[in-house]
């Protein structure tokens, strides 16, 4: 019988080696004539071990990593077929503290299956969810994602259940579901992990929506930057189809939902949902007014349901489990789990998913680890480009919607981004800006002109020129793009940006902020 | 390295053709129009305008909205550097640098030779392997000087 392998197909696994690591296990198990059976998962989320493998031994599965190509003769002469001991050896994946410290609900799957078998999928629980969103009908399906307090996890937060209860009300002889999966935040990956991990799970979700609003047809809008993830989507929702669970009568019921993947052409913008929709209409990515809101007018004037990957990929647990088991976990108004993507220059980067209400600080020092190179941590950006930088001082802030908010912070997609002391944030603040320029959809004036504006003027504060004068104007610039941009891009940009002038002035020639408090 | 066909009115015609059964077909049409010919080339656009029945200026509209359509054809090798924040917060800047150096170009230009075209990316979803890059579609993550110059000199080669 041959071993069972598990080698990750997830993106970073590959981009740090693995599919070499493949390869050469393949060939190294032919010369010693020890035979392989290689399955390409998604990854556990441990992300500085890519690419790491799992061995599956009469012990269970026994993980190594970071292993490269180099390596792998060493593994077979120790005898990991067997999972004997050697320097990459982890142990068994589930008993690592990263993991066994999370509560994975929407990554319970990932890295453990075949994210390309609808019977491992099945076999890990897949489809629990659907079929007793079958026996529940619309109406009861929405009541339940109601109790789990799911809020969407794309960014704004906003109850999933009404803006479904709209959609499902809204008269259309057309309705769409549609998937945001642009993914564009730095140091986000999750939605990325899911689509290459575990995609039924997603096709699962879209399918449980359409029931829910009366939607027969989907789109899972992602981004050119992902092809990884598009090809393991594809394959999937092809092979879904093939077992009658995408088409006409989903798993023989009176319900039909379809769905396509879509690919973006690198415009930032098009994550937020308007643009989106008009990107996948083939026009422009721009903003649209609201309202009308996409629920009443979205895809192609028809009643549509935009919802992130992670909001999506949450419902069937909420379906299979009860909202009520959802809502258990999490504090305040955040309720349920949510994937956290712990980036930058951080020790032990990776995917955790964990309930609501855990700590920055212990996320970024304890389960982080601290920074890659040891320096001590400056601060993090939470939210991606239009989240605020958070000084260390503030590391006692818990993950939560309205904590953040009342920080003048965001959550937004769950991705942390952390930096050393090395680092100069009236820089940072410039990109900030800069990224706005260059992403603006062109549609305002204060985002489309106030952020090249926003360049030129920390041109001149990082050049030293006039500091004061000039950050009076940043600072009016901030307020007037705040207060008169149609989106976040515009409307958010001054977060990083006030932030890191906040915090850290000094870094922008300003006297530093212990003297400016002294002062006050 | 991408190979890439000659422009032909017929071949184009037919890649377009593909498409026309989908809704909203014109994103997917032009990604199919670059992947043949390695850019979007003006030619096309009144193709599209004319069998999706909307003005030429709305088609030149949407191919010059999106940082991923080029123009232009690239050099052979297309190699992307993240410059976003994750990739910055682990040293992605002096690597930009270090690259602009080696090339004798800067980030969205081409060597004079035509070898190698180097241009920033925002993000490729590696952030917790930062710093990232991408050349000609392959994904490299932990990007340091070494790996750095390896691609460098495979994309020159
Ligand atoms: C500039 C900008 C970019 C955005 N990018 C994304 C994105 O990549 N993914 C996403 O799900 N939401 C993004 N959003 C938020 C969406 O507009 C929208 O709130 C979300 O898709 C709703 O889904 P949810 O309720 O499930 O979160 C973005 C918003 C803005 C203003
Ligand atoms: S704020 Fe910027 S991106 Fe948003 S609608 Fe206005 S111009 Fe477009
Ligand atoms: S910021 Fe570079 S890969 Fe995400």
């Amino acid at each position: 019988m041959p071993i069972r392998i598990y080698v990750p197909k997830d993106a970073c696994a590959i981009a740090c080696g693995a599919d070499e690591v493949a390869e050469a296990i393949a060939a190294v198990s032919l010369v010693r004539n020890e035979p392989v059976e290689i399955v390409r998962n998604g990854s556990r989320g441990m992300l500085w071990l890519e690419p790491m493998i799992e061995v599956v031994t009469t012990d269970g599965r026994i993980a190594y990593g970071p292993v490269e190509a180099g390596d792998v003769e060493g593994l077979f002469a120790a005898g990991f077929l067997t999972g004997a001991d050697h320097a990459l050896r982890i142990g068994k994946p589930e008993e690592h503290p990263f993991l066994a410290k999370q509560t994975r609900l929407t990554f319970a799957r990932c890295g453990i299956i075949d994210p390309a078998s609808y019977e491992d999928y099945r076999a890990h629980g897949g489809y629990r969810g659907l079929e007793r969103a079958l026996t529940l009908g619309p109406a009861g399906i929405i009541e339940e994602v109601k109790t789990s307090g799911l809020r969407g996890r794309g960014g704004a937060g906003f109850p999933t259940a009404i803006k479904w209860k709209t959609v499902a009300d809204a008269k259309g002889d057309q309705k769409y579901i549609v998937c945001n999966a642009d993914e564009g935040d730095s140091g986000t990956f999750a939605d990325r992990m899911i689509m290459e991990g575990d995609p039924f799970e997603l096709i699962e979700g879209m399918t449980i929506a359409g029931i829910a609003v009366g939607a027969t047809k989907g789109y899972v809008y992602t981004r050119s930057e992902y092809p990884h993830a598009i090809w393991a989507m594809e394959k999937a929702v092809e092979v879904a189809r093939a077992n009658g669970m995408l088409g006409a009568n989903i798993a023989g019921s009176p319900y039909s939902f379809d769905m396509e993947v879509r690919m973006g052409a690198g415009a930032y913008v098009c994550g937020e949902e308007t643009a989106l929709l008009d990107s996948l209409e083939g026009k422009r990515g721009t903003v649209r007014a609201k309202p009308p809101l996409p629920a009443h007018k979205g895809l192609f004037q028809k009643p549509t349901v935009i919802n992130n990957v992670l909001s999506l990929t949450a419902v069937p647990h909420i379906l299979a489990d009860g909202g009520q088991f959802y809502a258990d976990f999490g504090m305040g108004r955040s309720r349920g789990t949510m994937p956290i993507q712990i980036a930058g220059n951080v020790k032990f980067g990776g995917l955790f998913e964990t309930a609501f209400g855990i700590t920055l600080g212990e996320l970024v020092n304890d389960i982080g680890g601290g920074t890659a190179t040891g320096k001590p941590v400056k601060a993090a950006q939470v939210g991606g480009p239009l989240g605020a930088y958070v000084p260390t001082w503030q590391f006692d802030l818990p993950f939560d919607y309205e904590s953040f908010a009342a920080k003048d912070a965001l959550i937004g997609h769950g991705g942390i981004v952390v930096f050393d002391e090395s680092s100069d944030l009236a820089k940072m603040a410039r990109f900030a800006m800069e990224f706005c320029s260059v992403e603006s959809c062109g549609k305002c004036t204060p985002c489309r002109i106030g952020s090249t504006r926003g360049v030129e003027l920390m041109d001149k504060i990082i050049a030293g020129e006039r500091v004061t004068a000039n950050l009076a104007t940043l600072t009016d610039l901030c307020q007037t793009m705040k207060l008169g941009s149609l989106c976040a891009l515009g409307g958010f940009t001054p977060y990083p940006v006030l932030s890191a002038l906040n915090h850290f002035p000094e870094d922008f020639g300003a006297p530093p902020r212990v003297v400016l408090e002294a002062a006050e | 390295m991408p190979h890439y066909e000659p422009w032909s009115d017929e071949r184009a015609r037919a890649v377009i053709d593909e498409f026309t059964h989908l809704e909203g077909p014109l994103m997917p049409m032009l990604h199919a129009v670059q992947e043949t010919f390695g850019h979007v080339p003006d030619a096309v656009v009144p193709m599209l305008a004319e069998k999706l029945n909307v003005s030429r200026a709305e088609v030149h509209g949407v191919v010059t909205f999106y940082h991923d359509f080029r123009h232009e054809p690239a050099g052979r090798h297309v190699l992307k550097l993240c410059r976003a924040e994750a990739c910055q917060a682990a040293g992605g800047d002096a690597l930009a640098e270090h690259a602009e150096h080696k090339l004798g170009c800067k980030l969205g230009e081409t060597t004079a030779d035509g070898r190698v075209t180097v241009e920033p990316i925002y993000c490729l979803g590696l952030c917790a392997t930062a710093p990232s890059a991408m050349l000609d579609g392959r994904i490299v993550a932990r990007l340091n000087e070494r790996r750095l110059d390896a691609l460098i000199a495979e994309a020159q080669s």
